[in-house]
């Protein structure tokens, strides 16, 4: 029996397809290209015409922004369930799996009962395995007979990303502020540090709610996933909204005057004290040394 | 104009989740609760359009008898009433609380016309399954954008911004729409001591929907293994510079 799945042709994509071999072969791809610009419940119509045409025992996609809201919408026009950033799957009745919850502070085992299983698995969780490549669905006849609704929500324009520092995203290293900080005017510290490390300045939920930095300084579970090589923790306690954002941080310098917080305890390298004398003292180390 | 937001207790979980004996949940015994992150910009949201254009604000919820703290939170930021879908407590999947919302959010529109604007979270902080906005959506025959960090009315449309990976892209789809929303779309207000107090007398209806068999099944939660790495200490106070210099020259981001 085939298998669908929806690709972008990332690693995430690459992710997908290792799991979605497990319930069936061959496996056949929708890309995410397929209508564009971007039409998401275009592409949800089609996975559903091509699912029925195929038979196909589940679809699956990456469990990113774009693949989850596509499934999403097929879960809604098939009028079937959908388990969304999942991290292992078992083909049965019901399928057998494990889903992330919480940003991926919890981990969840469930059932999903469905005919036909929609799966989203969550990126860079499974590793890439061989195998035989997708076959591409042609969907130059589905396209056009879309029907109108499904373009109706359609990205028409976008906007540049602003300008200005390093990205949180691609950043090599990250000085972030928390609450200990204790003010808007307190970052001037963590910035100066940032500036002669071409570093991106960072900052948890309770520096953004308090209005110290903007929303798009955030890491966590509702702020920006990070991945730098070094991430400087300053005043941060590490509530697990905070923690969900650092998973693919590869080492944690935690900088706390609460040896007891959990960034410390969780952390790769601390430093107990009071973050506004370590912090100026780690800033005149460098100085004194270049 | 009429606005809706729908919302969802959570837990505070703080630094370390704790589950109960059985696993099927976490122990919220010494927990606080709150809205979902992304709700709260929604509610916000809301709030601010009906100052703005006048009209009638709803928030729903689908949740135990407590759940009524977070309806009162949301009418404490300036939403006029509640309705309150309340549960026995036990997990509802994702077309579970979609079916359910449909019903009451069509048996309101009836009684009171139809709201222009329904908020969502673009998924919940704790079960975190990206759909519930799309589903009701869908089941209402009506547009849906997700993942917003920007909306503005235009008339009988609304603007919307999206988050992606390089900056934002445009959607543009006419009233009524669903919206689901991300943190950062605003920055929602501290509730006021009056508004707090107002929020008591404002009205909450309550309906008790049935709760079907999840066709996505909890069996059980279990925090992953590798938290709690072993830190080193590389000392305390100004003194420890230098060490912290040495790793980041090790790590070669210096």
């Amino acid at each position: 029996m085939s298998v669908l799945i929806l690709t972008d042709g990332s690693d995430a994509s690459r992710q997908a397809l290792t799991l979605a071999r497990r319930f069936g072969d061959p496996v056949h791809a929708v890309h995410m290209d397929a209508v564009a610009p971007f039409a998401p419940d275009s592409l949800a119509a089609i996975l559903q015409q091509v699912a029925d045409e195929l038979n196909a025992a589940a679809v699956f996609a990456a469990g990113t922004d774009r693949g989850n809201e596509v499934m999403a919408r097929l879960a809604a026009r098939a009028g079937l369930p959908l388990a969304a950033n999942c991290v292992a799957v078992t083909p049965g009745a019901p399928a057998a799996l494990t889903r992330l919850r919480w940003g991926g502070s919890l981990l969840e085992e469930a059932r999903l009962h469905s005919p036909r299983p929609l799966i989203t698995v969550a990126p860079h969780t499974v590793s890439i395995e061989d195998g035989p490549e997708p076959i591409d669905v042609d969907v130059a006849r589905f396209v056009e007979e879309l029907d109108e609704r499904d373009l109706l929500v359609r990205a028409s324009d976008h906007v540049a990303p602003q300008n200005g520092g390093v990205s949180l995203t691609t950043a090599k290293v990250i000085v972030s502020g928390g609450r200990g900080v204790g003010s808007k005017e307190g970052f001037a510290i963590i910035e100066e540090l940032a500036g002669l490390l071409g570093a991106a300045v960072g900052c948890s939920r309770a520096v953004t709610s308090a209005g110290w930095r903007p929303h798009s300084d955030q890491v966590g579970q509702t702020g920006t996933k990070v991945a730098p090589e070094v991430y400087i923790a300053c005043g941060i306690s590490g509530a697990t909204q905070h923690m969900a954002g650092l998973k693919g941080a590869k080492r944690i310098l935690a900088i706390n005057s609460d040896p007891q917080a959990p960034l410390m305890l969780n952390a790769d390298y601390t430093v107990t004290g009071d973050l506004k004398e370590v912090v100026p003292a780690i800033t005149a180390e460098i100085r004194k040394r270049t | 104009m009429r606005i809706s937001a729908c919302i969802k207790r959570v837990p505070i979980t703080g630094g370390r989740i704790l589950l109960t004996e059985d696993a099927r949940a976490i122990n919220t015994q010494h927990l606080g609760f709150t809205m979902s992150p992304h709700e709260e910009c929604g509610v916000e949201e809301a709030v601010r359009l009906i100052e703005a254009n006048k009209g009638d604000s709803v928030v729903l919820t689908l949740g135990p008898r407590e759940a009524v703290e977070q309806l009162r939170d949301a009418m404490a930021l300036g939403v006029d009433r509640g309705i309150h879908l309340q549960t026995d407590g036990r997990e509802w999947d994702g077309e579970a609380t979609a079916t359910a919302l449909v019903d009451a959010i069509r048996a309101d529109e009836a009684d009171h016309g139809r709201f222009d604007i329904i908020f969502f979270g673009n998924e919940s902080a704790d079960s975190g399954g990206f759909q519930v906005g799309i589903r009701v959506a869908y089941a209402l025959g009506r547009a849906c954008v997700t993942g917003l960090k920007k909306v503005t009315l235009q008339g009988a449309s609304v603007r919307c911004e999206q988050e992606v990976e390089a900056g934002r892209d445009v959607y543009v789809v006419p009233l009524p729409a669903v919206l689901t929303v991300k943190e950062g779309l605003n920055l929602p207000r501290y509730p006021s001591v009056p508004g707090r107090m107002r929020a008591r007398s404002k009205p909450v209806s309550v309906v008790t929907p049935i709760r079907p068999d999840p066709r996505l099944e909890l069996v059980s939660l279990a925090v992953p293994a590798g938290q709690g790495r072993r830190a080193e200490s590389l000392g305390s106070g100004a003194a420890a510079a230098p060490a912290v210099v040495e790793l980041l020259r090790k790590a070669g981001v210096l």
